[in-house]
């Protein structure tokens, strides 16, 4: 039986881990690498890194972080923020990152999605979608959720999986960092609506948002960061909280 | 000894290379190469594959003399081989992604979709499954049956024979995920990206 998949995220900016695991004896706090690694180790089914590099300058940081952590890590590694072309995929793909998550570039022009999915496969192309509820509706937001767009997240994600994203990453602008639970109206909708798998993100702040996710929002994957990075739960607690609720879990 | 992982322009082998170097460590050589005379004289040929069966197999044209230096290598030479993904999924005679494409023939089937079953299953099928050991082998050593390993694929081989068949994974259905004949091997599965027990898969590839 296929497993759901818990996904902590890494934020790194400038090459170093800015929001990561502080609880540890941590050799540095800030190497990307050693961070992921605990988190492998520690049974995560895959690892995130979200550049938050806001310089053009210091992007290049990000590809030395990809290049080294793949060597070290054997299980997926996804990476996102900052991707603007089929170059920039190439050349984290090269480094080593298994997929990419693509954001602003997507909703500014889904070919970036078309072509990257038939050049590199649909398995390696993610669509960050970054959504806040607007009434009865949510709209994208791009620029790490800065920019309002006007778009339909409903609508945008069957469009994007018409253009051949193989996952969505679906956080919810409202509840990010809010430790509050995932927006699960806007889970289930977009999982209901595409036949790829959705992966929640944005709010969790307890093991029992991670159910939530997966059983009211129709999640394959959920992503959190904080109730990971500061001790409040390992991956293996998660791991056994879902188990223990009949969710089927890799342990 | 030395393993050539067969780079022939298709897709994402960097995490191929740096799982295979990591079970080398010095002990083995691992070459990254399309050049005939380098897959030619090693000992063993690693085949990975990404994107769509028909992609890989015309980048594989693409490559003068390349099927025929691996034809010779696996059905003349019976030296081992480890098709990984859509490199196992071309070992089929013929494959229905995109459009229907002539694989490399070497083990008789087919390549088709997974029923999702009316979106009951989102494809891709994409994450951590159990394996179902129904064969003995040596690529197993060590690897408990039920183990969990990463898959990410929509399509699934379909042998003829299926005496090949190694393991299966149950999504939609009991489908393939590993196959033996002979000297050829192929894992739906991604083991570079399955933790320890992946790369235990690659070390017992690697001690064949």
């Amino acid at each position: 039986m296929l497993k759901n998949r818990i996904i902590p995220c890494l934020d790194v900016k400038n090459g170093r881990v800015v929001k990561g695991i502080n609880f540890v004896d941590l050799k540095d706090a800030g190497d990307p690498v050693e961070q992921a690694k605990i988190y492998s180790d520690g049974g995560a089914d895959e690892i995130c890194f979200l550049d938050i590099t806001a310089s053009n300058e210091n992007r290049d940081t990000i590809y030395e972080v990809v290049e080294k952590t793949s060597k070290k890590c054997f299980v997926p590694l996804t990476v996102g923020g900052g991707i603007r072309s089929i170059e920039d995929i190439n050349k984290l793909l090269n480094c080593g990152a298994d997929k990419v998550s693509i954001n602003t570039a997507a909703v500014q022009n889904s070919k970036v999605v078309a072509d990257s999915s038939k050049k590199f496969g649909s398995q390696c192309i993610v669509v960050a979608i970054d959504a806040k509820q607007n009434g009865k509706k949510w709209e994208i937001f791009t620029h790490g959720g800065r920019n309002s767009t006007g778009i339909d997240a409903i609508e945008y994600a069957k469009k994007m999986e018409e253009c051949g994203a193989g996952e969505l990453l679906v956080t919810s602008m409202d509840r990010d960092g809010t430790q509050v639970g995932y927006d699960i109206k806007l889970m289930s909708k977009i999982s209901s609506k595409v036949n790829i798998p959705v992966i929640a993100s944005g709010g969790v702040g307890n093991l029992n948002h991670l159910l939530e996710g997966i059983e009211l929002g129709g999640a394959s994957a959920v992503l959190a960061a904080s109730i990971f990075h500061y001790g409040k739960h390992s991956i293996k607690e998660a791991k056994e909280y879902l188990d223990s609720k009949g969710i089927p879990v890799r342990i | 000894m030395n393993v050539t992982i067969v780079d022939y322009k298709s897709g994402n082998i960097s995490s191929v290379i740096n799982s295979f170097k990591e079970v080398a460590q010095n002990k083995v050589k691992i070459e990254v190469t399309s050049d005939l005379n380098k897959i030619k004289s090693s000992d063993k040929v690693v085949l990975p594959g990404q994107g769509s069966f028909k992609s890989c197999i015309d980048a594989l044209n693409t490559i003068n003399g390349l099927v025929e230096t691996l034809d010779n290598f696996a059905i003349n030479n019976k030296k081992p081989l480890l098709g990984i993904c859509v490199g196992l999924q071309m070992f089929a005679d013929v494959g229905f992604e995109e459009t229907e494409t002539k694989g490399l023939g070497w083990i008789p089937g087919k390549v088709t979709k997974i029923d999702n079953q009316n979106g009951e299953y989102k494809l891709p099928h994409i994450g951590w499954n159990e394996i179902n050991i129904v064969k003995k082998s040596k690529i197993f050593k060590d690897i408990k049956d039920k183990s969990h390993m990463y898959f990410v694929h929509s399509y699934e081989f379909i042998p003829n024979d299926k005496n090949v068949i190694l393991a299966t994974t149950n999504y939609s259905s009991n489908h393939v995920c590993v196959v033996e004949k002979e000297n050829i091997f192929g894992t739906q599965f991604h083991p570079e990206k399955s933790d320890k027990k992946g790369l235990k898969i690659i070390n017992n590839f690697i001690d064949l």
